[in-house]
């Protein structure tokens, strides 16, 4: 195992897939000469050149609608999107094209390619830079939707990506980007779509973590262990199309509690669904109601005390666990 | 072609085969969109029925300045597209009425049709939508080193989408091979020209880009190709995109529920005597009899679709949810996430068993039926809302 950054694992992906298949190419904001506002492209572009890493101007619903284009006609772009509050001027692109072209002309033409886009707080960068949406992408049938939480799934995602025939929407955490964990050595190391990882084991209660909040819930679990007595199954389900439900339904139907925990918005997110997933699929297993901790419901203050309470840490967690033991 | 006078231009016509093969084509899209409105009032068509007729020049002129190997890309009024690049007209009718052997299985409608084959690669519902896409099916022939062109046609009324401003940068910037077509028919649905743009020489608004432009007699086919011929050979010889303003009227309302209450008779009587067909057909000298073969083979070929359509299976129930993913080793169904049943799926068999041991809902068959009863009633919506209204007061069955 070789440890390595988050966006050196995303870094590794990209190259590796660009030196295996001609037809992989990137475009996007400053990834090229500027290295990448995050720096996951660095070094691309001196490796590959200005045909396969292409720096385009700051118009995001193009940029996308041109991936689509290309991949129609036999390419397979990745597209990066500085942060995924800007992905939101490429909502048309994304929605009414990238998703829909497959289904809308009968199966007959692919748009294999991945927008690739981070998200999170936590480095005060205020209401429009912050925010948490996987939700809003959840929503739309006709791609695949990954959040990778570690440097092995964020390699073995990315690739798994880039080879799928659907297009996938990819997206990164800007705090994790600088964190480390042991990527597998193996040449081609990929991750399946579709398959849960169980962080920690545990018989007490299923937490399940979405993209960064699968590291809160992992410290979470240590606390509860240590200073509750109460042992704590850790799910991250790392892509949320496909959605691996029969691994959360297997931990839930044997710790019989289920808390889900997001940095996104409450109403209409990732918990809501899974926690009605949860209850119409086990209500019978079931000793409390689903938990949710999500991100506080408004626009992400700049101020750092009012930025900290706005999205989960470990003690609402913890918290939120223990309130599942509560006798009802 | 600054140089040549659009007069220089129109007065040399094709050859004789080409210029018959021509009219044939128009007097097609014609005949086409006039059956499909006529089933539209007799709701074998649903949703929106946006028709070209008046812009048959515009379509038959730019597809046959286009090489086999280049691509199209339309909008929501893409039945004359499909038909000019040699779509049979019988999947194109079968699309109309929500079969599965449409050209796209029913699953898009008037507005999206396809057919990859013959490089159509499709009609787009979103205004200003497909520029994106034009530019990137241009970077993919470029990237592969192959000197393919795009032709990209959208409305007058997409040029004033992010989209228009932000593709012809890129497309310059990156120097691709791809022709804007603005198919300049006077409205944005309802919003006349001068009320909805400052600039209302549309092929000058490339310029501020570094996308040279050029203005053709939309309702002249022989005008239309001579431009877009120029127009795609400097997109392929030169590396750079061109935009076209091809001028044009539609005879029709937008859609088929569109009272015209925005424009005048006078206006629309006046753009008739334009009409791009009799036009031609004219210049050609045809006599009348011919003329009428050739109207009597489009007619027999549009009533061949109809007929085709007419027959033509619905989707079954349980394709409702095919195409939704390209299926493979990583998604396996969609049912992954299943949140209409009780059940939980884990894949698209288990999902084909469930679907077929509860059966499709009575709304179905209703819908079925009402489409294919022979006594089909005559649906006149007025408007858009006029439509929602009487769907709403009749109901489903209706």
């Amino acid at each position: 195992m070789a440890v390595m950054r988050y966006r050196e694992a995303l870094n590794q992906a990209l190259r590796e897939e660009m030196q295996r298949d001609e037809r992989v190419f990137l475009m996007g904001e400053d990834i090229g000469v500027f290295n990448g506002a995050f720096k996951v492209t660095a070094g691309l572009l001196e490796e590959f050149g200005e045909k396969r890493v292409r720096d385009t101007p700051i118009s995001e619903n193009t940029i996308v609608g041109m991936g689509v284009g290309a991949a129609m006609t036999g390419l397979r772009p990745v597209v990066e999107l500085m942060t995924i509050n800007f992905s939101l001027l490429a909502m048309d692109q994304i929605v009414n094209h990238m998703a829909t072209i497959h289904y809308m002309f009968g199966g007959q033409v692919k748009v294999p390619m991945v927008v690739r886009m981070p998200q999170g707080a936590g480095h005060q960068l205020g209401p429009t830079h912050s925010h948490c949406l996987e939700a809003l992408y959840l929503h739309v049938p006709g791609m695949l939707l990954a959040a990778p939480a570690t440097a092995a799934d964020a390699k073995g995602l990315l690739k798994a990506a880039i080879r799928d025939d659907n297009p996938v929407v990819f997206i990164e955490h800007e705090y994790l980007y600088g964190q480390r964990g042991e990527v597998p050595d193996e040449d081609d190391h990929t991750v399946d779509f579709g398959q849960a990882a169980i962080r920690r084991e545990g018989e007490d209660v299923t937490i399940v973590g979405i993209s960064r909040m699968a590291l809160t819930a992992e410290k979470a679990a240590d606390v509860l262990a240590n200073e509750h007595e109460i042992e704590a199954e850790v799910i991250d389900p790392r892509t949320l199309r496909p959605l691996d439900l029969d691994t959360i339904l297997d931990s839930v139907r044997k710790t019989n509690r289920c808390v889900i925990v997001e940095e996104g918005w409450p109403h209409g997110g990732v918990g809501a669904n899974l926690a009605a997933l949860v209850q119409e699929q086990a209500f019978d297993h079931l000793d409390a109601p689903v938990a949710r901790v999500t991100g506080a419901d408004l626009p992400m203050p700049y101020s750092k005390p009012l930025e900290q309470i706005a999205y989960p840490h470990e003690p609402q967690v913890v918290e939120a666990v223990i309130a599942t033991f509560r006798d009802l | 072609m600054t140089d040549v006078t659009q007069e220089e231009r129109t007065q040399s016509l094709p050859a004789p085969d080409d210029a018959r093969e021509w009219l044939q084509t128009m007097m097609l899209i014609r005949r086409f969109e006039e059956r499909a409105g006529e089933m539209y009032a007799k709701a074998k068509v649903g949703g929106f029925l946006h028709l070209a007729i008046g812009e048959e020049a515009t379509i038959v002129g730019a597809c046959r300045a286009m090489r086999d190997d280049d691509y199209l890309i339309s909008t929501y009024r893409s039945h004359g597209h499909a038909l000019a690049r040699g779509t049979d007209p019988k999947p194109v009718m079968a699309e109309l009425f929500g079969r599965e052997s449409g050209v796209s299985k029913g699953r898009g409608g008037s507005m999206h049709m396809f057919n990859p084959d013959r490089r159509f690669m499709g009609g787009y519902g979103i205004v200003g939508g497909n520029l994106p896409l034009a530019a990137g099916m241009a970077l993919a022939s470029d990237y592969q080193g192959l000197d393919e062109v795009t032709v990209c046609v959208f409305g007058d009324g997409a040029a004033n989408q992010g989209t228009f401003g932000e593709t012809l940068n890129l497309a310059a910037l990156w120097k691709l091979p791809v022709v804007f077509m603005v198919t300049n028919n006077q409205f944005g649905m309802g919003t006349a020209l001068e009320r909805h743009t400052a600039q209302t020489d549309l092929h000058r608004r490339g310029e501020g880009y570094g996308v040279p432009g050029m203005a053709c007699d939309g309702m002249d086919v022989v005008d239309t190709h001579a431009v877009m011929t120029e127009a795609i050979s400097r997109a392929r010889e030169d590396h750079q995109p061109v935009l076209v303003e091809a001028i044009t009227y539609r005879f029709r309302g937008h859609s088929m529920a569109d009272p015209e209450e925005y424009r005048s008779k006078e206006q629309v009587e006046e753009w008739r005597k334009r009409d791009p067909i009799a036009n031609f057909a004219e210049r050609l000298e045809l006599d009348e009899g011919e003329m009428k073969r050739l109207d009597e083979d489009a007619v027999k070929r549009v009533d061949e679709a109809v007929a085709f359509a007419d027959k033509a299976e619905f989707p079954p129930p349980e394709s409702l949810y095919d195409h939704v993913y390209v299926l493979g080793d990583q998604v396996k169904g969609w049912y992954s996430v299943d949140e209409r049943s009780a059940g939980v799926h884990r894949g698209e068999h288990e999902r084909r068993l469930a679907e077929a041991e509860r059966g499709p809902t009575e709304h179905y068959h209703q819908a079925v039926e009402a489409a294919t009863r022979e006594d089909v009633g005559e649906k006149k919506p007025t408007d858009e809302a006029q439509a929602e209204d009487d769907e709403a007061e009749h109901g489903e069955d209706d």
